[in-house]
């Protein structure tokens, strides 16, 4: 009478992470965390300016000779630094896949559709990469390169910080990409917690906040920098 | 009431399509959507004209056939609601609608209002089953499940497969869909020797139908009609790295 059950479901070959959406995504959040605590180190160092000149150079210089004598000159900063390039390739590249993959996913365009749950945050988040990345170049050939630091002095960090952020287009410029920033976080943040699956319910809630505020202390404390050299606080 | 539609006609899957406009009085703000369409579809017959297709079944809001995108809402403006659910006397007398089909390439349009959600029966068929033997029912308390899983197993197994999530998502994502399948199976312990496989194999068949990626917009969840949680989301994210760890 009973005849032989259904067979399992067969394991297919399924793609690899990079092949799959949801692996795709993993790579965006990974990535993305690691550049979130480059950001939160890059911030705590960057605070140190308000310690003056003398600490926030010594810190700087710090940079270069932490993890010795294990480290040579420059090593750990080196390898930090192609870590970071690393992330900033494979989270962009992560982007443009999934975008590409969801643009191809509607050959038709609605003619309306209205959004009730989604923040400005989330559907910026293309845009919002896009000028981060364009900053960041502006960012280094200002601070790292000076090729546009108006009065560039290698090793004085604190003199190449205030000269650029005194001029008030370059701290607008500044300011407006923290802005930016933080925006990002907000959405990256509480988004990496779910395409990790680590958003559990009822935790949702205050996971989504957590990254709210998160985002806004981190994008406060780095305007904090560019308002203190205008108010005349850092010289 | 007297409305003036605004109606996606397109007469075939590979054909253009373009919004034709219908002046309708006399609506009773009693009907619900469906039934003023068919009121349509009736002066359209009556003028020797194509009535305009769209899918619907049991009209009771839970068999999943119906759906439309209306004024830009998957479902229409209510919240919590299917098409043949919304009222007319949701919407103000005069009211100009904009009504749209599902637009996904996974959802191609069969005909006007009308589009093959046949990706959904794949995606079930690569995995949203349990193998059992049939036969006689098991006793009801043999098997125990925690209140807390049947409950939450309750809250995916509403979903009835509209496709509103998909219509709802910027990216045409189906990740609310699959979320609730492998959910709905794998909280209960019916679900569990094929829980890893079940969640590989239904994430790509996703894939494979060229649904988008989602972004966590949280779209899919404003406009669902059973309000399925994108908690169940992040469950099938979890699920989908434990199953990858055991492969």
């Amino acid at each position: 009478m009973t005849s032989p059950p259904t067979t399992v479901v067969p394991r297919s070959s399924s793609p690899g992470v990079t092949g799959s959406l949801i692996g795709q995504k993993a790579i965006m959040a990974v990535t993305g965390a690691i550049l979130f605590l480059f950001v939160v180190g890059h911030l705590l160092g960057n605070l140190k300016i308000f310690e003056g000149p003398e600490a926030f150079n010594a810190y700087a210089d710090g940079l270069r000779t932490v993890g010795a004598p294990f480290f040579g000159r420059g090593w750990l900063l080196w390898i930090v630094r192609i870590v970071l390039l690393v992330a900033v390739i494979a989270h962009i590249w992560a982007a443009i896949t999934t975008a590409r993959a969801s643009w191809h996913a509607r050959p038709v365009a609605y003619r309306q559709l209205e959004t009730i749950e989604t923040t400005y945050a989330a559907q910026t988040m293309r845009w919002g990469g896009l000028l981060i990345f364009l900053y960041v170049v502006y960012h280094l050939l200002d601070f790292t390169f000076g090729r546009l630091n108006p009065s560039f002095v290698p090793g004085d960090v604190y003199h190449n910080v205030v000269a650029s952020l005194s001029v008030w287009p370059v701290a607008a410029a500044y300011i407006a990409a923290m802005v930016v920033l933080g925006l990002h976080l907000y959405h990256g943040t509480w988004s990496a917690l779910q395409t990790l699956g680590l958003n559990r319910p009822p935790t949702g809630g205050w996971r989504r906040g957590a990254a709210a505020a998160v985002a806004v202390v981190i994008a406060g404390l780095y305007i904090s920098i560019p308002l203190a050299v205008l108010a005349g606080m850092l010289q | 009431m007297r409305l003036t539609l605004h109606v996606w006609r397109q007469a075939g899957p590979a054909l253009p399509g373009r919004f034709v406009r219908y002046d309708l009085s006399d609506v009773s703000p009693d009907m619900s959507f469906l039934e003023m369409l068919d009121v349509l579809n009736h002066q359209l017959l009556g003028r020797r004209e194509e009535p305009v297709a769209f899918d619907h079944d049991c009209r009771e809001g839970i068999c999943g056939a119906c759906g439309m995108v209306i004024n830009g809402r998957p479902h229409g403006p209510q919240r919590a609601t299917t098409t043949c659910q919304l009222h007319m006397r949701t919407f103000p007398d005069g009211a100009e609608l904009w009504i749209e089909p599902w637009r996904a390439r996974a959802f191609p349009v069969i005909k006007d209002l009308v589009v093959d959600r046949g990706a959904f029966d794949r995606i079930i068929q690569a995995g949203g089953f349990i193998s059992v033997r049939t036969g006689g029912v098991p006793e009801a308390n043999t098997v125990l499940v925690p209140k807390r899983d049947a409950d939450l197993a309750m809250d995916a197994a509403a979903c009835i497969g509209c496709g509103a999530c998909v219509a709802a998502c910027p990216n045409a994502s189906a990740m609310l869909f699959v979320a609730a399948k492998v959910a709905h199976l794998g909280l209960l312990p019916q679900g569990q020797p094929e829980r890893g496989p079940r969640v590989v194999n239904m994430v790509s068949q996703m894939d494979a139908e060229g649904f988008g990626a989602c972004t966590n917009h949280g779209e899919c969840m404003a406009a669902c009609p059973k309000e399925i949680s994108i908690d169940f989301i992040a469950q099938l994210n979890r699920d989908y790295w434990k199953a990858k760890g055991a492969a």
